[in-house]
Order: C-alpha cells, then sequence, then structure tokens
C-alpha cells in the first residue's frame, strides 16, 4: 500500500510541478530589488510606494523591495546569494562597489539595455560628478539613486558669540583654521568644552579624507581602479593639516567617532562638523540652534567626494527579468521621483531636471540648505574606489588612523599605505 | 562517566542498534551543520579564492603563508590573547562574586538578581550602543563622571591605547550575568547541612567558601571556564558598532579580522585557512579543559 501510494503521490506532484511550470509563463516577470538603508527617515515607506506605483503602470511585472540593512550587510547578501546562484534581479549597493561586482562577475552593464533614443537620453541625464563611479571601460555598471557628498554644517549662535559673521561660512583652508581657534572654548581648568571644527574619522576615514585631498587638487586613485597614490605629497600635506587641527586643539584628538558627530553638533562640543547630505533632514530637525549649511572649503581648489548607492542589475538573472530592472530603475530616477527621494531622505536628487521641477524648486527655496550639496556638485569627485576596493580602503584607513592618533607621522602612515595597496593591485597592472 | 557493564552479546548489540536510532537525528544534523562544514572549510583552505570567471585552484600551504605574513592576523591574534586574559577571570570572578552576594538572604534581592542579569538579555549590538554613549568624547557618562572628579577628557574608543580595554569590558559586563546564573543556581543545590556545621565548627566565611563552596562549584566553574574561552574568541558583535577594529587594527580580534577577510575583501580561501586555525585552538583548548582540568574537578 505504501509503495502504491508513494508512486501516486510521486506523479501528482510532477503534474503539479509541469502544471505550476505552465502557469509560471504566463506569471508576472518576478523582480527581486535589495535596497540599503543608511540614513534616518521611514525609507521602506517611499520604497513601498515607488513599487507600488511601478507595478500598477507595468503590471506584468512584479517588484518585490527587500529591506537588506546596511550597506555592507546589503553587499555581503547580494554576493552570496550571487555565488550560491540566486541573486536578486537588481539592488542598491555603494557605488564603489563597482569593481568587486565586476571582478565577481556578478552583473552586468546598463548600456546593453538602451534601445531607444530616449533610453540613451536618460542614460545621459545624470549629473557628471555621479556618473564618475558608475562608469569604467566605456560601460556604464550603475545608475545613481541615493547619492550623497560631504558638506559642512556650521552652528550659526557660536559663531555670533565668536565674533564671526553667522552668515559667512569659512571658504579656504586658512579661514576654516581661523575660525575654528576662535571658535574653540576651554573651561578653568585647561579642558576645551566646545571644539571649533570636527571631521569624522571613524569606520570610513578615506571618504572624510577625500574632503581635504580633493581641495588639495590630487585624485587618490586612477578612473581604471589599478593605481593609487597615497604618498603623493599633496596627499601628505592634506594629512598633515588634519594632523595638526588636531596638535591646535581645536580638532578633538584621536579618532572621532561618526555616529555620533551630529551629536556633538546638536550638543554644541563641535562649532563646524564635516558629514553627508544624509544628515541633512536629521540636523535640521534637532538642532536647536540656527545653522548653516556650506560648501567644503577649499585650498588649491574646491571640491568634495560623492557618496551613496547605485542600481546595479545580476548577472544570474534571465534577460526578461533584467529589461524589467533597467526599467524600474528608469522609472524610479525620473525627475519628479528623483526630487520626492531627495525631500523624503535628504538625499541629492541624481539629474539637473529633478532640481528643475516645480516642487522640488519650492522646496529649494523655503529650504536653501538642501541646494548647497547640488551646487557642490560641478566641483566634486568620484569616492575613493579600486579594484579590491575593501581591501585597499582598508590600507588607506588604516594608515589615516594610525596618522590621526599619533602613532605614525602622516608621511610614515601614507608611505606605508602606499606599499600595502601596490601588493594588493600588483595583478592588476 | 563511563559504564562499564558486562550485558549478553545478544541484548547488547540491540541496545546498541535502539542507541543509534535514537541518537541518529540529532547526529545527521550535527554532521550535515557542524563537522561537514569543517571539513569543506579544510578543503577551501588549500585553494584558491575563485573570482568571477577563474575557478578554484590547489595553492597547498599559500594561505597559511600568507597568514604568517599577515600584520594584521598578529595583530588581531595578540589582542585576543589580551581580550581572553582579561575578560575570562574578570566575568567569572564577578559572576562569582554577584552570585554569593544575591544569594545571601538580603532585602531586595529578586531586584538584585534580575539586575544583575539584564546584560545577558540585551542583543549585544543594542548594548554596543549604549556603550558607545558612556564612552563618548566630552559629554558621555564616562566622560562626566571623570570630569565631575577632576579628571581631564579622554576620547576612550578614539585612541589606541585604550580602545581593546572599552571593548574588553563591554564584553565583561555583558558576560558575567549569564554566568551568575549558573553559580547561583550550583550554590542554591549545596546541602545547607554543610553551612550549618561550619557554623557550629566557628568556620570563618572566607574558610567556609574556600574549604567548601569553592571546591563543590568546580564542577560549575569549568562549564563556565569552557563557554567563557569560546565566548573570547566568538564575541566580535560589539565590535562593529564601537570601533570596527579601530583605530589602525588597535581593537581588531580574530573573528572581526576573519569577518573582514571574508565577508568584505572576499577572499574565501584566506578565510578559511583563518578559520581553521581558530577551530584548531577552540578544539585544542576544550580538549585540555576536558581532559587535564576535568580530572581535578571533584564531581558529586
Amino acid at each position: 500500500m505504501q509503495r502504491n501510494t508513494f508512486v501516486k503521490a510521486l506523479a501528482a506532484t510532477a503534474l503539479f510541478t509541469s502544471l505550476a511550470g505552465l502557469a509560471q509563463a504566463q506569471a508576472p516577470v518576478d523582480l527581486q530589488f535589495y535596497y540599503p538603508v543608511a540614513v534616518g527617515g521611514p525609507i521602506a515607506k517611499t520604497i513601498d510606494g515607488f513599487a507600488a506605483g511601478f507595478m500598477k503602470e507595468n503590471p506584468n511585472i512584479k517588484v518585490t523591495p527587500i529591506y537588506a540593512g546596511t550597506y555592507q550587510e546589503t553587499i555581503v547578501k547580494a554576493l552570496t546569494a550571487h555565488k550560491s546562484g540566486t541573486p536578486p534581479v537588481t539592488s542598491v549597493l555603494l557605488s564603489t562597489d563597482m569593481f568587486t561586482l565586476i571582478d565577481e562577475d556578478a552583473i552586468v552593464p546598463f548600456d546593453d539595455f538602451a534601445k531607444t533614443a530616449e533610453d540613451k537620453a536618460w542614460m545621459g541625464s545624470f549629473y557628471k560628478a555621479f556618473m564618475a563611479n558608475s562608469q569604467t571601460g566605456g560601460k556604464t555598471w550603475g545608475i545613481p539613486f541615493q547619492r550623497s557628498t560631504v558638506v559642512m554644517y556650521w552652528n550659526k549662535e557660536l559663531f555670533k558669540e565668536a565674533g564671526l559673521d553667522p552668515n559667512k561660512a569659512p571658504t579656504t583652508w586658512a579661514e576654516l583654521k581661523d575660525a575654528a581657534t576662535k571658535l574653540t572654548k576651554k573651561d578653568a581648568g585647561g579642558k576645551t568644552t566646545q571644539y571649533g571644527v570636527q571631521i569624522p574619522s571613524s569606520g570610513f576615514p578615506y571618504w572624510l579624507f577625500q574632503t581635504l585631498t580633493t581641495p588639495n587638487d590630487t585624485i587618490l586613485a586612477n578612473d581604471a581602479g589599478t593605481q593609487v597614490k597615497f604618498d603623493d605629497p599633496k596627499v601628505i600635506e592634506a594629512l598633515q593639516f588634519w594632523v595638526d587641527l588636531g596638535k591646535a586643539g581645536i580638532h578633538p584628538p584621536g579618532v572621532v567617532e561618526w555616529g555620533t558627530t551630529p551629536k556633538d553638533f546638536f550638543e554644541k562640543k563641535a562649532a563646524i562638523i564635516y558629514t553627508t547630505t544624509g544628515n541633512l533632514t536629521n540636523i535640521k530637525a534637532n538642532a536647536k540652534f540656527d545653522f548653516g549649511v556650506g560648501m567644503i572649503p577649499g585650498n588649491k581648489r574646491k571640491g568634495s567626494p560623492t557618496g551613496g548607492g547605485n542600481f546595479y542589475i545580476f548577472k544570474k538573472s534571465t534577460p526578461a527579468q533584467q529589461e524589467a530592472a533597467f526599467k524600474f530603475a528608469k522609472w524610479v530616477t525620473q525627475p519628479e521621483r528623483a526630487a520626492q527621494w531627495s525631500m523624503e531622505t535628504g538625499y541629492v536628487a541624481v539629474s539637473q531636471a529633478a532640481y528643475d521641477t516645480p516642487t522640488l524648486k519650492k522646496y529649494g527655496q523655503d529650504f536653501p540648505a538642501a541646494l548647497v550639496a547640488r551646487d557642490q556638485l560641478p566641483v566634486s569627485v568620484a569616492e575613493f574606489s579600486t579594484h579590491e576596493n575593501q581591501r585597499v580602503t582598508k590600507a588607506l584607513n588604516d594608515g589615516l588612523q594610525a596618522a590621526l592618533t599619533g602613532t605614525k607621522t602622516p608621511a610614515q602612515a601614507m608611505q606605508d599605505a602606499q606599499k600595502e595597496a601596490d601588493r594588493i593591485l600588483r595583478s592588476y597592472k | 562517566m563511563s559504564t562499564r557493564g558486562s550485558p549478553t552479546v545478544h541484548r547488547g548489540s540491540h541496545t546498541a542498534v535502539q542507541a543509534w536510532l535514537l541518537l541518529l537525528p540529532a547526529s545527521l544534523i550535527l554532521l550535515a551543520f557542524t563537522h561537514w562544514p569543517v571539513i569543506g572549510t579544510l578543503w577551501h583552505s588549500f585553494q584558491s579564492t575563485p573570482k568571477g570567471g577563474r575557478p578554484p585552484v590547489w595553492v597547498g600551504l599559500e594561505n597559511y603563508q600568507v597568514m604568517l605574513d599577515d600584520p594584521v592576523f598578529w595583530k588581531a591574534l595578540v589582542n585576543n590573547l589580551w581580550f581572553a586574559g582579561a575578560t575570562i577571570p574578570l566575568s567569572i570572578g564577578l559572576a562569582l562574586a554577584m552570585a554569593l552576594w544575591v544569594n545571601e538572604r538580603i532585602a531586595g534581592r529578586t531586584f538584585l538578581r534580575m539586575a544583575y542579569f539584564t546584560p545577558t538579555v540585551l542583543p549585544m549590538i543594542a548594548v554596543a550602543n549604549i556603550w558607545l554613549f558612556f564612552y563618548t568624547p566630552q559629554y558621555g557618562l564616562l566622560e562626566q563622571l571623570s570630569g565631575a572628579l577632576g579628571f581631564g577628557s579622554h576620547n576612550w574608543l578614539g585612541s589606541p591605547s585604550t580602545a581593546l580595554g572599552a571593548v574588553t569590558l563591554v564584553a565583561v559586563w555583558k558576560e558575567a550575568g549569564f554566568f551568575m546564573i549558573f553559580y547561583l543556581a550550583a550554590l542554591q543545590s549545596l546541602n545547607p547541612s554543610l553551612r550549618e556545621a561550619a557554623a557550629i565548627e566557628g568556620a570563618s566565611r572566607w574558610y567556609f567558601f574556600r574549604r567548601v563552596q569553592w571546591p563543590l562549584l568546580m564542577p560549575t566553574t569549568l562549564f563556565v571556564l569552557i563557554n567563557c574561552v569560546i565566548n573570547a574568541f566568538r564575541m566580535v558583535d560589539h565590535l562593529f558598532v564601537l570601533t570596527r577594529g579601530g583605530p589602525d587594527n588597535a581593537s581588531t580580534l580574530l573573528l572581526y579580522h576573519l569577518y573582514e577577510v571574508g565577508f568584505s575583501f572576499w577572499d574565501t580561501g584566506y578565510a578559511s585557512a583563518l578559520t581553521m586555525v581558530i577551530i584548531v585552538a577552540l578544539v585544542g583548548v576544550t580538549l585540555l579543559q576536558f581532559f587535564v582540568l576535568d580530572r581535578k574537578v571533584h564531581y558529586r
């Protein structure tokens, strides 16, 4: 009896599977989409709203947004899924992960899907600064989505107290140093109660370091991501400037935590801070004083790195799925939706067209701070990224922290980091 | 510990089959999720990391050679030994002290027990976020305390000399309450007549603890010790929030380094080699504890 039942069950299963297979052929295209959340605010709700809106217009595509944690957790999940053969169709991952994803043979370029003139025009509509680390070898591997850049925030009240013009932020290194000196306060015992300027250095100091190397007119990596120049005198000079701020007692000593930097600003422990535009909404909501947002002070030139995430399309999905992913990325980055995304999150809208929409124009008039990041884009550079990205980045981070904590001189730290990076990248030359 | 009976051969084999059948489900799961991955990891540790289209190739001991030349590995190893050397005695000592304290009949005993146990219930990431604000320079709890006492400001997590100590302290705080529960259970199962006898003999509390309680607690101590050693190599969650191994690897631990190599650098070959080293070290320590220390432990 048991054997009989077993055979029947087997036959039924086979029949069911083949029927299901038939049904699958007419079923909508499944579009799994991983996304990370790196800033505060109800982002999940916005994303779900986008997915629902897209499905309404494209009933033959079923979008499943999956919140996958931080950027680091998301790439771990996406790459692990890729290695086991079932990656998401598309995912938002750091723009700097491009070389890693190419090396793992995990993604396909967007160019092959852009068939119409309209598609091509869309791909050309993004700010050049954002495309800098979305393209390599003549192909576009990522589409800018939740992009940010580092800007400077300053406390206008403390500026007034220190006798500085609260509406005029420092624009050069010399002015920054001067203002920071005036803004530093000590108590009777000689303990510093308020630092003039604070540039965080935990976790990913290389990104903040780019706010110093870029003004010093030097780029840390080449476009192909195969070479770095950490031991360039201009790079060492930029690090020396950072270290000297600490030595002068106008910047907190040691490694400064990224996560608590906005709170240090709220608590008036730091008068000027460097942090992402992604924190704008947070600071707007929590700062109990009048604050300003300004471009990163320049030296030989102006400039700041971009950051944030791009859309990628994974290789191990069906052509129909990849087409659908292309369509979704295009839909989501249309000007009015990019504008909405920017207002709800504080991220920079990815195209000029988005800033030209009436809604974002009005938002910008009411809250001009939101436009600083955009105005900085023409002088912005790509976030540091190479092949073996995380490993090379770690070599740089370790060097920076060694210099900031005083265990190595800036020159020694950068030469050691250069040596390590050269070793890691030796097979890409 | 083993039983040396002499049942008849026939009955014996029958019982053995039954025993094995009963053990089968558990051992299958153990094989699939513990032993097989270990063997797989050993295999991968002798191969190169597959990248994109390039399949892995046999490289022999190269991954282990890389490890010997990796300064971060050595730094992580030394840090981990300090971390273990501090967390093990501190958390066991603290657990025992707390257990002895809340075992007494004192007012608010239940409240105290609960308070001591709370850190165990909290997830490590939440604990780390709480401590992040304790350690924050200038206005963190620690700073306010040291400021009130007239000491200078210090960046606990941001300077290489204190970062490891700071993350060690969090681990002790988190762990001690958990071990206290085991000690408390063991203390309560001790025969009360021992205490009465000691009282009649006029033994001091210290003498009673040293000569009666401590020896009788040895099985618990061994159990706690094994757990504590394993935890010293396993507990890295808080690093992700507090220091990310920094500054300049000052607070990195072996498992954190392993995570970075495996899931940031995607160097699975080297990560497998690192895993093997940790496994061998942990298995070695555990065997040592079981076979050497176990003999010195007094079981009732």
